[in-house]
């Protein structure tokens, strides 16, 4: 069991920069991510784009801003638990709390603070009739070892790039491949298309197109895929496995389910202090909402640097809390 | 100069906003003022499609689509020829009188 001040759930530019503010305070900090890096969407997603509106930073890479972030919170010495989602939060504000992470890994703490952004990328599932029914049975919507699929007949569902790359990939090591599309064509990496294309005149794959896939079957295991074409003339093809590839999509994921008052995919906050209405847990940058809520970076660290004054009374409930600048102070490392 | 678009909601019923062309708005964020339930998670950025319209007036009128918002749209279960983002939509003179349905609300 780790052992901090504050868990910080999400290590993007906001998580990071809370860990300054707390660290001010005196309270330490520990950090998840879903994501295997620092950064959240600037690391992620447009590494490279140029952020303009960064106070005293007329134009900054978002990279940049995140290495940046990461030398200025160095001092506090935050811990990591990098690749892994939060999955459960138990106790509370009096007895401290307990995060859980999928991989069981436990962070106990007095407060939480949650910077999780868009919340987590989930795979996108599409409207497949007895779909869920065999979530884990067959139908796996990422290819974690592809050594699962060696000798097994496998239905792909897809246009985008991952399904087409998975159809190259697993073509080898399958024993049949099929690709279901629901267009004529594949719009984007036309080096992938033209080999997907190559593969299926070959006879190694293969490839059905302007179809869907309409529902599943098969007897506690996947066993055949019913698939309609653009003249709804069903096909029923048998498979042991079906991958649905339509991308991620950006949820709440087990924030939900945590007793926090919700609204449109974002948590509701109190603006005095960004907390939410389970007293010790916070919610900081683009996942809370409140009146007049701008999903900016500049706006998330002021909310972090709000969070961190009423996070004290939690970490350390017999103290008071003098604000002090770093001009003044200095930055006293841990 | 204000530019007519025609939404219908989820619910089929059709109201004609005006929009001005001077204010860099997309049509996601015209719809976010005028309250449509639309999500649009990521802010702008081609990466939830939780803003996608059907276009049904106008479709050869309107730009072409970029290749994050082509990446988006190849990548879901159910997108037409006539799927756009509308985040990825600049309302000016192209958008005048065209008609767009909001997408389901799943995702």
């Amino acid at each position: 069991m780790h052992t901090t001040d504050i868990c910080i759930i999400g290590a993007g530019p906001v998580g990071l920069f809370s860990v300054f503010e707390a660290g001010l305070l005196k309270m330490r900090c520990h950090l998840v991510d879903a994501l295997p890096q620092v950064g959240g969407q600037l690391s992620e997603i447009y590494p490279q784009k140029p952020i303009y509106d960064i106070p005293g930073f007329p134009e900054v890479k978002a990279q940049q801003l995140v290495d940046n972030l990461m030398q200025q919170i160095a001092p506090f010495k935050p811990a990591f638990t990098l690749g892994e989602r939060v999955e459960q939060i138990s106790g509370d504000a009096d007895s401290g709390f307990v995060v859980t992470t999928n991989e069981g890994t436990a962070i106990q703490c007095r407060a939480i603070a949650i910077a999780g952004g868009l919340g987590c990328f989930e795979p996108r599932k599409p409207a497949i009739e007895r779909l869920e029914a065999f979530e884990g049975k067959g139908v796996a919507y990422m290819v974690k070892d592809p050594e699962l699929f060696r000798n097994k007949e496998i239905v792909l569902a897809g246009g985008g790039d991952s399904a087409l790359d998975w159809t190259i990939f697993l073509s080898n090591v399958a024993s049949r491949v099929t690709l279901v599309h629901r267009g004529e064509s594949f719009r984007g990496a036309p080096d992938s298309a033209e080999k997907v294309a190559h593969l299926a005149a070959e006879g190694k794959i293969g490839l059905i197109l302007k179809s869907n896939i309409l529902k599943i079957d098969g007897n506690g295991h996947l066993k055949e895929v019913h698939i309609a074409n653009d003249k709804n003339e069903v096909t029923v093809m048998s498979a042991d496995h079906l991958i649905p590839l339509f991308g991620l999509s950006p949820k709440l994921g087990p924030i939900a389910d945590w007793g926090l008052q919700i609204d449109k995919s974002a948590i509701v906050v109190n603006t005095t202090d960004y907390s939410t209405n389970v007293p010790g847990i916070f919610a900081i940058g683009d996942i809370n909402t409140y009146t007049g809520k701008l999903k900016l970076i500049l706006c998330g660290f002021h909310e972090g640097a709000m969070m961190a004054q009423s996070a004290f009374k939690y970490v350390y409930p017999n103290q008071r809390l003098s604000f002090k600048y770093t001009t003044v102070n200095g930055v006293n490392a841990f | 100069m204000m530019i007519k678009i025609t939404i219908e909601d989820r619910n089929g019923s059709r109201q004609l906003i005006e929009v001005p062309d001077d204010m860099n708005l997309s049509l996601m964020e015209a719809l976010k003022a005028y309250e449509y339930s639309i999500m649009a998670t990521c802010g702008g950025m081609a990466l939830c499609a939780t803003c996608r319209v059907e276009v049904l007036e106008g479709k050869d009128k309107l730009p072409p689509m970029s290749d994050a918002e082509l990446d988006m749209l190849d990548t879901l279960p159910d997108a037409t020829m006539n799927t756009r983002l509308a985040c990825q939509l600049r309302v000016n003179e192209e958008l005048e009188n065209s008609v767009f349905r909001i997408g389901s609300e799943e995702y």
